[in-house]
């Protein structure tokens, strides 16, 4: 492809450097992806961390597994596996919406020889895409013959690309030993409960040994089969995460317990993620008003469960034929009709070039970060306070404040700057919102940061944002996200200091547009 | 004898197909047909009628009245 051409030229170049080409990347193919790094996997801070060498050699790259990964590398979904074999009361099947960004949607379902075809493609014209995924839009081992024709044929036209799946669980235990054979190094099973009277809540039904079981026995053999089969894939070496969705007074505080169950069986990472519940979805939760839970009340959860085990709050919940860098989606340029017309060769080499050069660039930043916390050691060791980044999907600030899709939230102290998620601020399927002010949206979804880093922004929003408490900071324009949000935060705290303003408490704020609360319902 | 599948409830997710003991359902036009002289509603076979058990969407795989019920030899 041209556009990998383009990259790969250039790192070959002497004296070309490393943001330079990945500036024409991005041009080329309007996305940003320049450098810059973080704190690695997730919960753990600061690269590498406290894992373990082979397993950090296993996540470093993966930007599911990794919250450091995600702002470099890129993952993709194929949509091969249609069919379920439970019912979630969060999903509704029926429902594909080309705006509409969930698990459990998909435009286009592709056989496991067009998968593999575009696969190549989005490989060559990505280079940062290291990760090819299953996750449905049904369930990936309820279509277990296309699962696995999938990766059989990817692992023998892209050895290098990490394959993993997402699963319900229900057949798991059946599969494993198919997982291990195709190098599947990473799966994702989500468990909601591991109380089936909780179950009974969210799951009407599963279809399991050629019948239908429902209620409190469905719950009870899911629970089982998920049991069995996180402990079959962590004897057998394979890095488990665990998806939780998390149902304010249904599962929320159980959720806990989950946490205890699937970290005792050996799970790598557990990922708690917000409900999405909307009337127009069709669920039986968007149909009844089951709300989602605030910003604050997902990440007390998090933090909560942080203790325990190593917690992802970087997922954003995508699709199942998502293409790109987690914040962003391109499959639309991926289509089967568009795949089809590509000439692909696929450039072994070049991408492991590319990757090195994201390599450097990650340790560049690193390094940054760490000598900005080493000269705040010691002050206000108490106070911390969330700032919203407008960002590309890199790790540096590189989004004009009206342009950016979402905010990626950090958590700033004198120990860290720890990634603690992220807000939609696109209007999602009209999500209720639709005449509304759009900076009011982005307001009500960064209510609870003192800042927000933009790369531009005006001075009418400017004025606003002032107004609504948050200031915007505009001079570290593509500069490195942690390091720029120390810098800021020590000039804030020598404000405290001298007596310039008192540091105050902010309040809570909205997850994500579309969302089902009270407060939206009254509005 | 025989079920059909409500071709506008019909998502094409194609969990029925493998599960149908006697090969009757396949894909057309982008949806789920089932061949009513193949469809035995899964008498001798299961409890319930295999592609009612496993469909998403309630409704979806119904009694086709054009046609007897099936009698077991």
């Amino acid at each position: 492809m041209q556009q990998q051409e383009v990259g790969i030229d250039s790192i070959k170049k002497p004296g070309s450097s490393m943001d330079d080409v990945m500036q024409q990347m991005a041009e080329h193919k309007g996305c940003g992806t320049s450098g810059g790094s973080g704190k690695a996997s997730c919960g753990s801070s600061g690269g590498q961390g406290d894992l373990a060498p082979d397993i950090w050699e296993k996540v470093k790259n993966h930007p599911c597994y990794s919250e450091e990964a995600h702002h470099h590398y890129a993952r993709m979904h194929v949509a091969v596996a249609p069919a379920c074999n439970i019912q979630c009361n969060y999903c509704n099947r029926k429902y594909d919406c080309a705006n509409e960004s969930r698990p459990g949607v998909v435009s286009e379902k592709l056989t496991p020889e067009v998968a593999a075809k575009k696969v190549l493609a989005v490989a060559s014209t990505i280079p940062q895409m290291t990760v090819l995924g299953i996750a449905g839009p049904g369930d990936s081992l309820a279509n277990p013959a296309k699962t696995f024709k999938t990766f059989e044929l990817i692992s023998q036209v892209a050895p290098d690309i990490k394959l993993c799946l997402s699963t319900n669980g229900l057949a798991l235990p059946d599969h494993v030993q198919e997982i291990k054979k195709y190098n599947v190094d990473h799966v994702t099973v989500t468990i909601n409960m591991v109380d089936p009277e909780v179950g009974a809540k969210i799951y009407p039904w599963i279809y399991y040994k050629n019948k239908r079981y429902t209620g409190v026995e469905a719950a009870r053999i899911l629970h089982e089969r998920q049991m069995l089969g996180l402990e079959m894939l962590t004897a057998e070496k394979i890095l488990v995460k665990v998806n939780s969705v998390m149902i304010p007074g249904i599962n929320d505080d159980h959720l806990v317990e989950v946490n205890k169950a699937v970290k005792s069986r050996g799970a790598f990472l557990h990922n708690i993620m917000p409900l999405i519940s909307a009337p127009e979805h069709g669920t039986v939760f968007g149909l009844n008003g089951q709300r989602g839970p605030t910003a604050q009340e997902l990440k007390a959860l998090q933090d909560k469960c942080e203790g325990e085990m190593n917690m992802m709050r970087h997922c954003r919940q995508c699709r199942a034929d998502a293409v790109g860098l987690l914040g962003e989606d391109r499959s639309a340029e991926f289509t089967v009709d568009k795949i089809m017309e590509m000439e692909v060769s696929y450039d072994l080499e070049g991408r492991k070039k590319y990757q090195d050069a994201v390599e450097a660039e990650r340790q560049k930043e690193s390094d940054a970060k760490h000598a900005e916390l080493a000269e705040m050691a010691g002050e206000f060791a108490a106070v911390k306070v969330l700032v919203a980044i407008a960002t590309k999907g890199s790790g540096r600030i590189n989004e004009h404040f009206g342009h950016a899709k979402e905010f990626q939230i950090f958590e700033l102290s004198t120990q860290s700057a720890k990634f603690v998620g992220h807000r939609r601020v696109d209007l999602y399927c009209q999500g209720g919102y639709g005449d509304e002010d759009s900076l009011a949206t982005v307001i009500r979804a960064i209510n609870d940061c003192h800042a927000v880093f933009v790369a531009k922004i005006g001075g009418c929003p400017k004025a606003d944002l002032k107004k609504a408490g948050i200031e915007a900071v505009d001079e570290y324009a593509n500069e490195f996200i942690e390091q720029s949000a120390l810098r800021w935060f020590k000039d804030y705290l020598g404000k405290i200091k001298s007596g310039e303003f008192v540091h105050e408490a902010r309040g809570d704020a909205q997850i994500r547009q579309g969302a089902y609360t009270p407060e939206s319902a009254a509005a | 004898m025989a079920y059909k599948i409500v071709t506008s409830q019909c998502t094409a997710c194609s969990a029925c197909e493998p599960e149908c003991p006697n090969n009757a359902i396949r894909e057309k036009d982008g949806t789920f047909i089932i061949k009513p002289e193949k469809c035995t509603e899964c008498i001798g076979y299961f409890d319930e009628p295999q592609c009612v058990a496993v469909c998403p969407v309630d409704d979806t795989c119904i009694i086709d009245g054009v046609y007897p019920r099936y009698q077991a030899a």
